[in-house]
């Protein structure tokens, strides 16, 4: 992957301020009770990963913080804004994007088209020839039908439309799910290069070994609640507690 | 010869009828899922608000073309907001039983205040007479609604096939709750579309005024057809319904010439054929 700097960074709010805070955040499924009380900080420009077992409540945390999710109570705050009650479209265009586990690539549009579906919602996206720098290969192929790319391509194009909207707090679901050591090294590059200028990723992975080299703080999700969380320094000493809880 | 001729071009104008329709319940289905029953009596109301414009405001044909759809349009947009909308996620049946209702009583009120039989609207002067092509007399009205029509359904599959809105739209068929987690606001765009769907009935009733004659059940005695044509297009296909719309005014047409028996069940064989063959319609994907 190429390395050329992208040289305008994002909209940021205060470097290391906290940007999003959680607070008891419940959610159902109709009648299932998914989250029983979620609690966890981001702050601003750092990657934040939420680990768990499968059906741990990762996804559904991420899809609450984002209201695609019917039923949902506590507290939400982005940038100290309380967005519990806000719905999908205005928390889009408060500044977070959002790549979901399923890529959600629209085979009835074509790369381009599906490239650049999401409006742009603040100043400092991307621009696409710093998107095809990132992701060349996206640039060969705009216009396939965008179900017709590879595993490993839509995961880029789903990464690359998020990032030309000035969404400056990215929320990545499983962003390796599937793909072959080859991409996710390259998606860990990404992942990496956006946290250096200045974006702010909250990131659910089961793939610990990728998680562990982008992110800066860890969460453990499970039953619905956090149950711990460490930084990357304390991350040897916690490895232990670690397996048992994800199992491995 | 001239017979035939004569045959095709009303076999065109019922085309365009056809087309304009079914394109309107392709939108409306596409994006809300809702099989519109309503649509034959939005017809027939942007046909009476044509009416309604000239004979109450002195508003000619051409502002009528423009009016009607948008006035008719608001009254869909209505409808959506104060209906239609609580249906999402539910069976087909909801929406169809729920758009059923709203024609009934639509057309049970235009015929209460308006009996059965037809109001007149005359085809405006620019209009008027014929053309001699030598193989046939060419009446100029029905020579534009074809081509009219024709203009309209291409600018609508233009505006959803190769414009940004139209990838919203698309895109918004697909997964409406991954488009709104983009930042679009895709409600107010369902409300639109329904709007944009019913305008295109309007705009037929209007097109139709001058033709058909202004009647409460106009659109009740079309509906059942278009729905045919929308079944054998394949649903919510757009280009699907604009190319089966037209061809298949143009085999009813042909019917009337060769075999004027059939030429009212035609289409309804054509439907029971390609539901046999191909149940997702000609140009439709399974769902």
């Amino acid at each position: 992957m190429p390395d050329t700097a992208i040289a305008e960074a994002p909209a940021k709010t205060a470097s290391g301020g906290n940007i999003l805070q959680v607070r008891n955040l419940e959610a159902w499924y109709g009648e299932s009770h998914i989250l029983h009380g979620i609690n966890f900080d981001v702050n601003a420009g750092e990657v934040v990963t939420l680990l768990g077992r499968n059906g741990a409540g990762k996804t559904t945390t991420l899809k609450s913080i984002m209201g695609i999710i019917g039923k949902r109570t506590g507290s939400v705050k982005f940038n100290n804004q309380e967005i519990i009650r806000a719905t999908s479209d205005k928390i889009a265009r408060m500044g977070i994007a959002f790549c979901p586990e399923e890529r959600g690539i629209f085979a009835s549009l074509d790369v381009r088209e599906n490239l650049m579906l999401p409006p742009v919602v603040r100043e400092g996206g991307l621009p696409l020839d710093q998107i095809f720098d990132l992701f060349p290969n996206l640039k060969e192929r705009l216009n396939s039908q965008g179900t017709k790319l590879s595993g490993g391509e839509q995961q880029m194009l789903a990464i690359a439309r998020i990032l030309r909207t000035g969404a400056s707090f990215l929320m990545l679901d499983e962003p390796t799910e599937g793909l072959a050591p080859v991409i996710i090294q390259q998606i860990g590059h990404t992942i990496a290069r956006l946290k250096k200028e200045g974006f702010t990723i909250l990131l659910v992975e089961q793939n610990f070994r990728f998680a562990s080299t982008v992110a800066d703080r860890y969460y453990v999700v499970e039953h619905g609640k956090i149950i711990d969380g460490f930084s990357n320094s304390e991350l040897a000493a916690n490895m232990d507690k670690l397996h048992t809880y994800l199992g491995v | 010869m001239q017979a035939l001729y004569a045959q095709l071009l009303v076999g065109l104008i019922n085309g365009s009828f056809y087309a304009l329709l079914s394109l309107g319940l392709a939108v409306i289905f596409g994006m809300l899922n809702i099989i519109n029953f309503a649509h034959g009596a939005l017809y027939m109301m942007g046909a009476f608000v044509a009416y309604f414009l000239l004979n109450l405001g002195g508003i000619n044909y051409w502002w009528a073309l423009l009016l009607a759809p948008i006035i008719v349009g608001i009254f869909g947009m209505i409808l959506e907001r104060t209906m239609l909308q609580w249906l999402t996620g539910l069976d087909h049946l909801y929406g169809l039983l729920l758009t059923f209702g709203i024609a009934l009583i639509v057309q049970g009120v235009f015929q209460n205040y308006f009996g059965s039989s037809g109001l007149p609207y005359a085809i405006p002067d620019q209009l008027r007479g014929g053309m001699n092509l030598g193989f046939m007399f060419l009446p100029i009205y029905r020579g534009w609604v074809v081509v009219f029509s024709l203009v309209v359904c291409l600018a609508t599959w233009f505006l959803i096939e190769k414009t940004q809105l139209g990838a919203y739209l698309r895109a918004a068929t697909e997964n409406p709750t991954l488009v709104r987690a983009f930042g679009i606001n895709v409600p107010r765009m369902i409300t639109l579309t329904y709007g944009l769907g019913v305008g295109l009935a309007a705009l037929a009733g209007v097109l139709s005024a001058p033709i058909n004659q202004v009647r409460p059940l106009m659109g009740a005695d079309l509906i059942i057809v278009v729905f045919a044509v929308v079944v054998i297009g394949g649903m919510g296909s757009i280009m699907g319904s604009i190319i089966t719309g037209f061809a298949l005014g143009v085999i009813e047409g042909l019917t009337k010439y060769f075999y004027p028996e059939a030429s009212n069940t035609v289409v309804f064989v054509l439907m029971v054929l390609v539901l046999l063959v191909k149940p997702t319609g000609l140009t439709g994907r399974a769902a």
